[in-house]
């Protein structure tokens, strides 16, 4: 560095040559910006399982604790091979599906119109707001008596979950669509339908996908209360059943079940992402 | 196809943003509109391109249409407006879609437009990864498309760098010596304005009113860069515009 700020001698004033000493300009950029590191989530999961299967055959951990989870895997292959897995299972994947399918549809047409028409806004944003932070949980009773004791129910509690959140999500969303868009429509004579479909729709979606997101996960949440509460299948009823007989690795078996559930449908959303949304920067 | 404004003023609210507009632009040529920042052009242009209503006067279209015309009154983008999920031909074939056109008809315009605005071999190109010059031709191509009878302009250049603005510009001059089209076109800047206008209108600060209206008879393809002809009009223009902009500069904002 020295040197080459010295480097046309014959220009260069004598006093600009005495500069003390040269050094590098101090870095102050770089960070918030997490990026990808694929390996590292599930190395998170290996590290904490081995950090398990470690403590509970030294002793370290007490087997009331925590069940080994070796255990719990083998738990787990018995119950595929046996398929009692799949008669739990299923079940519990058309329940999510059913409700989760009316919930978001329901959601996304209601927060369409809450997003487009001034008197829906007027007359729906209250009543989004006052359901939205009722445990739906505590409505089951109501919900039994209204449906029955069987799937309609259970139907009828996630999709009233997934609902809410859908609702607020989609209509920030469209709140979020770029007016200029919108206006560019308009002065080249594109119908209101067009318009929606075209322009408003897309442009919401990547604020649709997020509440996507929350409102699965509500779903699963729901789907294991629901079950927990009175069903002769179904994960929930299985964990239910595993606990008040304290069988631990039964137990865990379940609870694993529903983590890799969540992580199917988060990475499913992932996909889907990539695929719509590719168009972001 | 002529436009007509007779007397047309505006108002939001209590704040009257345009005064007595009363203005012709004529088939075939370009009509710059220039004036300080905030003295009413988008406005103006939103009320000629029927986007809102003038709260006083009237906006006439003299004439009919050109024969195949889609969209009579096109509009062409400050901020390019183009759907992020659409590559540059599905931002073309939006526009086209709305019509009742066969499917090779759709496909003839696009290339035609896409071509002209050489921009055919990105036409599978997501705008996310197009330069600001190439976001601001899809543009016009997509208004290029529906085949209008007056584009109107919103400072098209602004959002663009100085060169890209002059390759911009001089692309705009060749579509126009290829195909003359009717034109107003916004702009507070004014070497744009003399490069392109066949008139220019200088509008006062807000409330604006008309200033001047200078013609520049110097056909498009002789206005060269620096040509003396055109310092001399742009220097005109400047001395009438700048106690406007001054002062325009020193008035506070209100709402927005
Ligand atoms: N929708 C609107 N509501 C209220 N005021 C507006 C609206 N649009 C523009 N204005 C006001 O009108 C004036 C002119 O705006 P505009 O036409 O955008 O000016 P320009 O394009 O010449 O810079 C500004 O003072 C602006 O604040
Ligand atoms: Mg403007």
């Amino acid at each position: 560095m020295a040197d080459d700020l010295s480097a046309p001698k014959t220009t260069m004033p004598k006093t600009r040559m005495q500069v003390s000493e040269a050094r590098p300009v101090r870095f102050r950029g770089g960070g918030f910006r997490p990026a990808r590191r694929r390996w590292l989530g599930p190395l998170v999961f290996v590290v904490l399982i081995a950090l398990a299967e470690w403590g509970t055959r030294s002793g370290w951990i007490g087997n009331l604790t925590l069940p080994r989870p070796s255990d719990v895997a083998s738990t787990l292959w018995e119950m595929a091979l046996s398929g009692r897995l799949w008669l739990h299972l299923a079940p519990s994947l058309t329940r999510l599906f059913v409700g989760a399918t009316l919930g978001v549809s329901a959601g996304i047409a209601v927060g369409l119109l809450i997003g487009l028409f001034t008197y829906a806004r007027a007359a729906l944003v209250p009543l989004v707001a006052a359901l939205f932070p009722i445990p739906k949980i505590a409505l089951l009773p109501l919900f039994v008596i209204w449906f029955g004791i069987d799937e309609m129910s259970k139907y009828a509690l996630i999709a009233f979950g997934t609902f809410t959140p859908t609702v607020v999500a989609t209509y920030g969303a469209v709140d979020n669509v770029d007016r200029t868009l919108i206006r560019m429509g308009q002065s080249f004579g594109l119908s209101w339908h067009s318009i929606v479909r075209k322009i408003v729709l897309p442009g919401a979606m990547p604020g649709i996908l997020s509440g996507l997101r929350i409102s699965l996960a509500i779903a699963v949440i729901l789907l294991v209360a629901a079950e927990m509460l009175g069903a002769e299948y179904g994960i929930g009823a299985f964990i239910l059943e595993a606990g008040s007989l304290y069988d631990l690795e039964r137990l865990f078996a379940g609870v694993t079940i529903l983590s890799l559930l969540g992580v199917t449908i988060s990475f499913a959303l992932g996909l889907v992402e990539a695929k719509l949304l590719n168009w972001r920067s | 196809m002529e436009l007509s404004l007779r007397n047309v003023s505006h108002a939001y609210g209590e704040t009257q943003v345009l005064d007595d507009i009363s203005l012709r632009v004529p088939a075939g040529q370009i009509s710059c509109i220039v004036g300080p920042s905030g003295c009413g052009k988008s406005t103006l242009l939103r009320l000629i391109g029927g986007l809102e209503r003038p709260t006083e006067g009237e906006i006439l279209q003299l004439g009919n249409p050109p024969a195949g015309c889609l969209n009579p009154l096109t509009y062409v983008f400050q901020d390019f407006a183009l759907l992020p999920w659409r590559t540059a031909e599905g931002n073309v074939r939006l526009v086209l879609e709305e019509h009742r056109l066969t499917y090779s008809e759709v496909k003839e315009i696009t290339y035609d437009v896409l071509g002209r605005t050489s921009l055919l071999e990105f036409r599978d190109v997501l705008p996310k990864n197009l330069s600001g010059g190439m976001k601001q031709r899809v543009a016009i191509a997509r208004a290029l498309a529906v085949k209008p009878a007056v584009m109107l302009m919103d400072e098209p250049l602004s959002a663009l760098d100085a060169q890209t603005r002059e390759l911009l510009m001089e692309d705009l001059v060749r579509l126009w010596l290829r195909t003359p089209f009717t034109s107003v076109y916004v702009t507070h800047n004014l070497a744009e304005a003399v490069r392109l206008g066949h008139r220019v209108v200088v509008l006062s600060r807000r409330p604006g009113r008309i200033r001047e209206t200078v013609d520049i008879s110097l056909p498009l393809d002789q206005r060269d860069r620096g040509n003396p002809m055109l310092a001399d009009i742009e220097n005109h223009l400047w001395d009438i515009m700048r106690d406007e902009a001054a002062e325009a500069d020193q008035e506070l904002v209100h709402g927005g």
